[in-house]
């Protein structure tokens, strides 16, 4: 479906290399946040209190390649954890408002501080590198999607092309900047500067079948804990990007963490499209054709 | 902890994944609370009554740990039978002077012993001990304890092995807190009793042969006017539980800053000298023989006093101080009374203390009382303010909150101010000794930018001019400078002369007769053999090798892991650890072994160094003669200690009582229910300000004015007063304003809007901040009141790339009286919405507070 060329490992290459970000164990300090902008000389962007609990970030984007979610709940015991309000969660994600007053009368629900640490995917079928017309977007050989800034030209097709609103492009600058998983970093034999610098591992790098396997390990061990809402998010190859070699292990739905709940790669319908313009070309021209046949006869 | 020391916190969570239970006790919910298993909200400045109810708990159900606390604490001791109780003197202990504001602890001491060594009261002590003559003194010891503690005079103490005497310290600690109970701890807490009994139950259980518990505690417990006696609770807790010199066990200092453990160890304390050695006092014609007289016990490690006191004479003052000159003993400089940092903000406002050397500190928005540190720094002759940036301490003449309200103005202001950059951890060598008294030594990796340079340089060659200064001087005031070792290589391939660090660590280490580097303090002789600058450092350069450099993985050595860096005192990992083994020396549990008697070789062995004489048998008892560490028996495991034992109860050492009790803070908006006295009756008060007023409290007059509890704390985001962080834009990006935090019931009450501005005041300040309204404030129910507590992060200031107001300008001077720390934790304040005023309009504001609370120089004042 996608030009991403033969699954790493396979050829002699490194196997696909990833992250696993455990938000169970994440403590919010924010170091991946500043690793990563200091490895990587990206700017400082904005004194802005949101207001979004300890969360001043706000968002990933062309400044902002690791980005730590704060998410205060408050949840009565047993109540039913599926039926997430998106924008009730959004609301308390939200600059507005603040929490409402609770009633003193009712029984004090569990308040819950949801941290986690967001980053690109590094899909399995990327969109951004599918629909990059310079090349500037390329598969590497441990598997992760990286932008070569001197081969962009500041077109930002692959902006909206990206499932999770990770890319983005740089004001004042045009290009379009993401998490590289440290290319240069990996290239000499360390790992990327933000799980190098999680104190708990909560940012865990690794090959990405060591790191599925640890994963699911972890879901067990807390769900035997009697944490049942442990679950995994862009694990599985099954999933609409075909596996994100960036996953994570959240406690909640994924549309409580600012993340979509079924993210498809965008670029996974052009196929058929091209195929029905196609289609609808030839019988435009077998049209134009008969109709001038028709004529001579 | 996740909030401030995050590093640290991954064994937090490694020990969580191990099965660990986290309570998080906090009036916040914070990062750590997220993590932890239980967040128990209690309101702040309420933590004795709340370990005092653990107490109670663990005494009236008999959950202690019987053998532990019979062999190893002084629960069987008699006490004097003039000893009272807080519970007998309606909330103070026998010995209280009210005028002068401190106890005599004559009354507190062991029965059958010879009178003994007071400890705050040093004079009275000295005059005891040596006949000497009285002097003035104020300066509290609690820092003078950091290795072990207070002197006990001579004689044995009787006990009662059955603990059933009504004069024994179990049955003294069983009434003390008889009436801790849970309702008590919900009525002074304003915490449930179902939500109480949880932690009861969590810390009994995990706690005994099999299992242990480890108290963590930062200054959350250590800045009030009972910070220290918080402390002893925890103490006393961790003792009946058998906690103490137990892996997984223990109280654990978290320390604020990197080598804030290594500040006291080599102090930067004015009562102190290297190795908790207390530093002599102004009293006429003592001596070397008379100064270790009063001040060394006669059994434990302590005993041995002179040897680490004439060992540092020696590194100092090297072939100058000799046997006949007492070692220069008389050079010391000696203290006439508490010379704290409060106290020196007030010499300077008396025109007093001339000059001020701030070295990495910011206490124009760092300390508290801001404005009285501005106004002491506006009455000096010259500053010098070493520091990465431009901070507030090196400003304020210019841009400081007085001159925008006209209370001072740049033209009048005399001091004469220097700045000098200072180079950061990575552009110099040098150590850290963190919380765990582990040293770990740091590599250079960059030059410093710039004229940064090193404290190490400043201090070197501030040191190598001034003696240069005075070569030609035959002034006898000077000797001591001139005399003085000052003679440390400078690295080769440095332009600026940068010293080399390893060599002050090998000074430290000390070195024999021969120069031949020492490997273990029990070498340091009394004799003048041995130099040494720090005895409790005594084997970091042992063999001529840095060990604080070691950093072999812990996958390739044992758990303890000893040789990453180097812990002292000689690298033990546990203190105390003699009482991991039981009596007989067997190791109380095999899953809980440390050290063990390994009788076949005669010796004591283990995962760790021993903390005990490795040759002396768990049975052993010595003769009465015996001094110093042969004093000790084979089982007493506590060998810092005048008598071996943990101490249940501190019959010296401690200025404030030796038990804790609860007393309200400075300023609450509540009476203390559970005596009459209200609040700790020696608490260390500053000479009355028009700037440092205190607030009428409980059911006074005007204490309606300040209705809410206010706590002062840190983020992860930045660091203390912002010096190192609020210049850093990736820092001050993920923290960009000063907020205050309030709960939506607080919110509502007060009309705050969530991002909008507050205006906080207190009888010393006025403030403005964002509002985060937040459920992670939880309002209490204390007394059937509802206690609202408000959040102030006080990281802010005037200056840098993220700037705010600083949350010190409300904090008033009352300190606890044993270490001199101010009460940041729990004050009482009013919140309002909307911005402050301005410009002289702001001094109003506070004045007309002040006014309608009634408040003047005598408010809060009183015993």
């Amino acid at each position: 479906m996608t030009a991403s060329g033969p699954p790493p490992g396979t050829d002699g290459s490194p196997p696909r290399m990833g992250f696993f970000t455990d938000t169970s164990v994440c403590i919010g300090c924010k170091a991946c946040e500043v690793a990563c902008k200091e490895w990587n000389a990206i700017p400082e962007d904005g004194l802005l209190l949101t207001g979004m609990s300890y969360d001043n970030t706000g968002h990933l984007g062309a400044d902002t390649w690791r980005h730590v979610a704060f998410v205060e709940q408050r949840r009565t015991p047993g109540a039913d954890p599926g039926g997430v309000d998106v924008f009730r969660a959004a609301a308390h994600l939200g600059a507005a408002g603040g929490p409402a007053p609770a009633d003193a009368q009712t029984a004090p629900a569990e308040l819950r501080w949801l941290m986690s640490s967001d980053v690109c995917k590094h899909c399995t079928h990327a969109a951004c590198l599918d629909v990059c017309p310079t090349g500037s977007l390329f598969r590497t050989e441990f598997g992760t999607v990286v932008v070569q800034e001197d081969i962009c030209n500041g077109c930002g097709y692959c902006v909206p092309a990206c499932p999770y609103g990770v890319i983005d492009q740089r004001r004042g600058d045009g290009r379009a900047w993401k998490c590289t998983l440290c290319y240069d970093r990996l290239g000499a034999g360390a790992e990327p500067a933000c799980a190098k610098a999680c104190p708990t591992d909560s940012i865990q790098f690794g090959a990405l079948d060591d790191l599925r396997e640890r994963a699911a390990v972890r879901v067990a061990q807390l769900h035997a804990d009697g944490v049942t809402d442990a679950r995994l998010y862009g694990e599985s190859p099954q999933d609409g990007v075909g596996g994100a070699g960036a996953f994570f292990l959240l406690l909640d739905e994924p549309e409580v963490y600012g993340l979509p709940p079924d993210p498809v790669v965008t670029t996974r319908d052009l196929p058929a499209m091209w195929r029905c313009a196609a289609a609808a070309a030839a019988t435009l021209a077998a049209g134009a054709a008969a109709a001038f046949l028709g004529r001579r006869r | 902890m996740a909030e401030c020391h995050p590093v640290g916190f991954q064994w937090v969570m490694e020990a969580k994944a191990r099965g660990a239970k986290v309570v998080h006790v906090d009036p916040r919910f914070t990062r750590t609370s997220a993590l932890a298993d239980l967040h128990v909200p209690l309101r702040a400045g309420s933590d004795i009554a709340f370990l005092g109810g653990l107490i109670h708990h663990v005494l009236a159900r008999g959950k202690y740990f019987r053998e532990y606390v019979l062999a190893y604490t002084n629960a069987a001791v008699i006490l004097n039978e003039d000893f009272r109780d807080t519970e007998d003197l309606a909330g103070v202990f026998s010995g209280l002077d009210r005028e002068g504001r401190s106890y005599d602890n004559a009354s507190w001491q062991y029965a059958g012993m010879e009178v003994q060594a007071a400890s705050g009261e040093r004079d009275k002590e000295y005059d005891r001990r040596t006949g000497g003559e009285r002097s003035v003194s104020e300066s509290g010891r609690g820092e003078a304890h950091g290795s072990g503690g207070a002197p006990l005079g001579g004689g044995e103490p009787r006990r009662d092995e059955t603990l059933t005497d009504p004069r024994c310290v179990f049955q003294v600690l069983r009434r003390h807190y008889a009436r801790y109970t849970p309702e008590l701890v919900e009525e002074v807490c304003g915490v449930p009793p179902e939500l109480f009994r949880q932690i009861c139950d969590l810390v009994t259980e995990n706690s005994g042969r099999d299992r242990t518990t480890a108290f963590a505690y930062a200054v959350g417990w250590t800045q009030h006017t009972v910070g220290v006696q918080y402390i002893r609770a925890a103490s006393i807790l961790q003792t009946l539980l058998g906690n103490i010199g137990r892996p997984g066990g223990g109280i654990l200092a978290l320390r604020g800053h990197a080598s804030i453990q290594g500040s006291t160890d080599i102090p930067t304390l004015f009562n102190l000298l290297p190795g908790y050695i207390p530093m002599p006092h102004a009293h006429r014609g003592e001596d070397l023989d008379t100064f270790v007289a009063a001040e060394a016990p006669r059994k434990g490690y302590w005993g041995h006093m002179r040897a680490y006191l004439v060992s540092l004479l020696k590194a100092y003052w090297g072939d100058a101080a000799t046997e006949e000159n007492d070692f220069c003993f008389d050079y010391l400089p000696r203290l006439t009374g508490s010379h704290s940092t409060y106290e020196t903000v007030h010499a300077q406002l008396d025109g007093v203390c001339k000059g001020y050397l701030l070295i990495g500190e910011n206490p124009a928005v760092g300390s508290a009382g801001a404005k009285l540190q501005r106004l002491g720094m506006a009455r000096l002759d010259w500053l010098v303010v070493r520091d990465f940036s431009l901070i507030e301490s090196a400003t304020w003449w210019q841009d400081g909150p007085e001159i925008a309200t006209g209370e001072l103005r740049t033209e009048d202001i005399g001091t004469e101010v220097f700045f000098l950059p200072a180079a950061a951890h990575t552009e110099k060598d040098g150590s850290f000794t963190n919380t765990q008294r582990m040293l770990q030594w740091h590599h250079q990796a960059v030059e410093p930018p710039g004229d940064a340079r090193s404290d190490l340089w400043f201090t070197y060659h501030l040191g190598r001019l001034v003696k240069a200064k005075l070569a030609a001087s035959d002034t006898e005031r000077d000797r001591p400078v001139r005399d003085l070792t000052w003679d440390y290589p400078t690295k080769d391939g440095t332009a600026y002369g940068e010293p080399d660090a390893e060599a002050v660590l090998a000074e430290i280490n000390g070195r024999d007769a021969h120069g031949r580097p020492l490997s273990s303090y029990e070498q340091l002789a009394p004799d003048g053999s041995t130099s040494c600058g720090c005895w409790i450092y005594c084997g970091v350069h042992a063999d001529g090798v840095n060990q604080a450099a070691r950093r072999r993985p812990g996958r390739e050595q044992n758990w303890v892991a000893g040789e990453w860096g180097w812990a002292w005192p000689a690298n033990r990992r546990i203190l105390y650890n003699r009482a991991s083994a039981d009596p007989d020396g067997r190791p109380w549990s095999a899953r809980k072994a440390l050290v063990w008697w390994d009788a076949e070789r005669g010796t004591w062995t283990g995962h760790d160094v021993p903390d005990f004489r490795a040759g002396t048998p768990p049975g052993h008892r010595p003769p009465p003669d015996a001094t110093g560490a042969d004093a000790l028996t084979g089982s007493d495991a506590f060998i810092m200690q005048a008598d071996g034992k943990a101490w249940l109860y501190a019959p010296a050492g401690v200025v404030d009582g030796p038990l804790p009790t609860h007393y309200e803070p400075q300023e609450s908006p509540f009476t203390n229910p559970l005596h009459p006295q209200q609040r700790n009756p020696v608490r260390h008060l500053l000479p009355p300000h028009p700037d440092d007023r205190f607030h009428p409290v409980g059911r006074e007059r005007g204490a309606d004015v300040f209705p809410y509890v206010a706590t002062t704390y840190r983020l992860t985001e930045h660091h203390t007063a912002g010096g190192m962080s609020r210049w850093l834009p990736y820092l001050a990006e993920l923290q960009p304003e000063f907020f205050c935090e309030v709960s939506p019931e607080l919110a509502a009450e007060r009309g705050l809007e969530h991002t909008g501005w507050a205006t906080v005041v207190t009888a010393r300040g006025v403030i403005e901040a964002r509002v985060l309204v937040t459920d992670r404030m939880v309002p209490l129910t204390v007394q059937g009141r509802r206690v609202h507590q408000v959040g102030l992060p006080y990281h802010w200031g005037p200056n840098g790339y993220t700037t705010g107001d600083a949350a010190n300008e409300l904090l008033h001077l009352s300190l606890d009286p044993n270490t001199h720390i101010q009460e940041t934790k729990a004050f009482t304040c009013d919140i309002r919405p909307g911005r402050r005023p301005r410009g002289p309009a702001a001094a109003a504001l506070v004045a007309d507070c002040r006014r309608r609370a009634g408040i003047d120089e005598h408010t809060g004042r009183e015993p």
